[in-house]
């Protein structure tokens, strides 16, 4: 093992252990609830929610003004006693199903729901008939081994 | 078998060809949140007037009367765009038009209103921004036009052209509105 090779290791420890500061400046929002399980839900859902402005992030991860008055608007219904489906209903009814990370299921979306096991099917029922048709080739040959 | 070996390509092809269809179909789209409200009754609001907050106006009192509501700021570089084409739409037609003045600091939009000329009816202001919330609002501009019965009959996200306020605006006011009063 060169010296180099040995430090590589190492060096990705290094790395990785760096990541761990990231975090806590990933925070955008310092705001905090005093019931603390009313913060863990609010947690739960700025995550869940995206940004409707900046579409890629989450309310937790956006700095946007519209992220910071939709992170408000929950607090103040977490405050108010509403269900985390309440609240995620409210924001639906406003700026539909696009605000939830992971889309609800439905008969509009089964499609794209099933797409997966429906393709993981033909790929297996391909598989197997290739499989015996090669089967088939082998118990045919009748050509010497060579 | 030989046509199968030919059939399931060709079925690939054929799927590849309907999925960047709907694709390419939906690629103007991207990035225009499709709002909810439309041909719903617009969430009751209600807003102090920028410049008489004592007073205040909302859905309630606009029931009976076609209205376009405009989500603006003086912080928003895309309403300065659109900003001439509300002035020649207000100018050109006798529809109520009604700013709402978001997350604005009074002085600015007042010096906004007056240099670059007032294109509204009514100035309402949402501080907070918890109307624009309630009306489903994500940026800047974002217009609405409300018909008497209080339904949002349509919604423009982003800047309103002179051709969008001829077809989309216009196009769906009676016609008593879509020209200017006598």
């Amino acid at each position: 093992m060169s010296p180099r090779s040995r430090s590589l290791p190492a060096l990705v420890a290094g790395l990785l252990a760096l990541l761990g500061w990231c975090h806590p400046a990933l925070a955008v929002d310092p705001a905090q609830l005093s019931d603390p399980r009313l913060q863990a839900r609010y947690e739960v859902l700025i995550h869940e929610l995206r940004c409707v402005q900046c579409e890629d992030n989450s309310l937790a991860d956006s700095d946007a003004w519209i992220a910071a008055d939709l992170r408000r608007e929950i607090r103040t219904m977490l405050q108010q006693g509403k269900t985390n489906r309440q609240i995620e209903d409210y924001l639906v009814s406003r700026y539909s199903e696009f605000i939830l990370f992971k889309p609800r299921y439905s008969w509009r979306n089964a499609w794209l729901w099933s797409l997966p096991a429906l393709l993981l099917a033909i790929g297996v029922t391909v598989a197997v008939r290739l499989i015996r048709q090669r089967a088939a080739l082998v118990d045919q040959d009748d050509s010497e081994p060579t | 078998m030989k046509l199968g070996r030919f059939l399931i390509p060709l079925g690939v092809f054929a799927l590849l060809v309907l999925f960047l269809a709907v694709g390419l179909n939906h690629s103007r789209e991207v990035g225009v949140l499709k709002s909810p409200l439309v041909n719903h009754d617009i969430p009751q609001w209600e807003l102090p007037l920028l410049n008489d907050p004592q007073h205040r106006l909302g859905s309630q009192a606009l029931k009976g009367q076609w209205y376009v509501l405009n989500v603006w700021g003086s912080w928003c570089p895309a309403c300065r765009q659109e900003h001439p084409v509300l002035l020649k739409a207000r100018a050109s037609s006798s529809v109520r038009i009604i700013g709402v003045d978001w997350k604005d600091d009074d002085a600015d939009a007042n010096e906004w209103l007056t240099k670059l000329g007032n294109p509204y009816t009514d100035v309402v202001s949402d501080r907070a921004g918890d109307t624009a919330i309630n009306l489903g609002v994500a940026a800047a501009p974002e217009t609405f036009l409300v018909n008497p019965e209080g339904v949002i009959v349509y919604k423009q996200v982003g800047e309103v052209t002179p051709r969008d306020w001829q077809n989309e605006f216009l196009g769906r006011l009676p016609p008593e509105l879509a020209r200017s009063a006598p």
